[in-house]
């Protein structure tokens, strides 16, 4: 018996109904590609989602269909997921601290005053 | 820009041929909505599938424009005899290198022509031309991309990749069967012609299986898939406009 599905995309790869457990080969199991969008030129690129692909050329490609159809692009990074090193889930309380220390933010600083001050000035000038 | 009455019967003819090629593509390309052969792929494939949708629908308001039906009439309610779409197009799917191979070989002459539209001296064409570059241009990657990675990926790939070269290739040259009354659009500087058009293609396919790998033969006598043009069609335009029309006639006054 081999597993059956609404998607025929399950159903013709045959799977067996218990799963046996050979390593699959690389040509049945695609690596997963981060993938980060940029709204406008200049702007920040931000993570939206990932995708299989077989390599980073294809993840490009197909990036654009799955992610930038629907809003403004004008540039897509993708990453392979394994390239990236993230920190550990254990040792998430390294962050713990950081909304208290609000005294080291620039916004702290009462600033704007005197940039007006001195935009008037110049404009008087 | 003012048309004589010969100049626009030759400009429509035009549009309607670069119009049905993109609906009746379009809907068989997104016959693969649901099957294709991986998640991202058939997402890519069927959008793809809507642009050409949509391409067509801005030239068949064009047509509307200048005098003919509305779109929906247009597309929905023609005769077989009627439509101007090339063989290329109406052929059923196939397997997933069949249509990726037509997506190819179709989309890189659809680059080249709205490239050539874009320089139109009928600027409600050169509009239209320029406002879908882009898309067309992605499709053109798309398919570049998958035919260079099978070309040059392993044996199998390889084998099955020139299989589908080999058949929908001498099925491509129907794309460029000349239009009735062309001379008059290249006179005008409207269009420069389903020759030219087809010259700079082959260039182009020429340089592209090339670098995948792939053996170009030049085998069948480039007329053979004439007829299109003319509104002489495969067997396949008819079961494929029933399916498309379905709905619209169950209920063509119908408000949507």
């Amino acid at each position: 018996m081999s597993l059956k599905s609404l998607d025929p995309r399950i159903t013709r790869e045959e799977l067996p109904d218990v799963p046996d457990n050979t390593p699959l080969k690389d040509i049945h199991h695609w690596n997963t590609f981060e993938v980060f969008h940029q709204s406008k030129t200049g702007g920040h690129h931000i993570h939206v989602g990932s995708l299989h692909a077989p390599n980073a050329e294809m993840a490009l490609i197909l990036a654009k269909e799955q992610y930038a159809r629907r809003y403004n692009c004008v540039n897509l990074w993708v990453v392979k997921t394994s390239d990236i090193l993230a920190s550990k889930k254990e040792d998430e309380e390294i962050f713990e601290t950081t909304p208290e220390k609000l005294y080291r933010e620039a916004s702290g600083y009462k600033v704007m005053e005197k940039i007006n001050k001195f935009k008037n000035e110049r404009k008087k000038g | 820009m003012n048309l004589n009455p010969e100049t626009l019967s030759a400009v429509k003819n035009l549009i309607y041929s670069t119009a049905d090629d993109h609906l009746v593509l379009g809907h068989r390309n997104s016959e693969w909505t649901g099957l294709g052969p991986i998640l991202e792929e058939d997402i890519a494939f069927s959008s793809m599938a809507q642009d050409k949708l949509g391409q067509a629908l801005a030239l068949y308001q064009l047509l509307n424009k200048l005098g003919e039906r509305d779109p929906d009439t247009i597309a929905f309610t023609r005769k077989e005899n009627e439509f101007r779409c090339c063989h290329l197009t109406e052929y059923p799917i196939g397997d997933y290198g069949f249509s990726l191979m037509r997506h190819f070989l179709f989309d890189e002459a659809a680059l080249l022509r709205f490239d050539m539209l874009s320089n139109s001296g009928f600027t409600e064409l050169s509009h239209i031309a320029k406002k879908f570059r882009g898309e067309i241009k992605y499709h053109v990657m798309h398919a570049e991309e998958w035919i260079k990675q099978l070309g040059n990926g392993n044996e199998e790939s390889n084998r099955r990749i020139q299989i589908m070269f080999d058949t929908v290739y001498p099925l491509a040259h129907g794309i460029f069967e000349p239009l009735e009354n062309e001379n008059i659009l290249i006179e005008n500087k409207i269009y420069e012609g389903e020759n030219e058009l087809e010259q700079r293609w082959r260039v182009r396919i020429g340089k592209i299986v090339k670098d995948a790998n792939i053996i170009l033969n030049e085998t069948e006598p480039k007329d053979k898939h004439y007829g299109g043009r003319r509104g002489m069609h495969t067997e396949y335009l008819k079961p494929l406009l029933l399916e498309m029309t379905e709905v619209f006639s169950i209920d063509p006054n119908a408000e949507w």
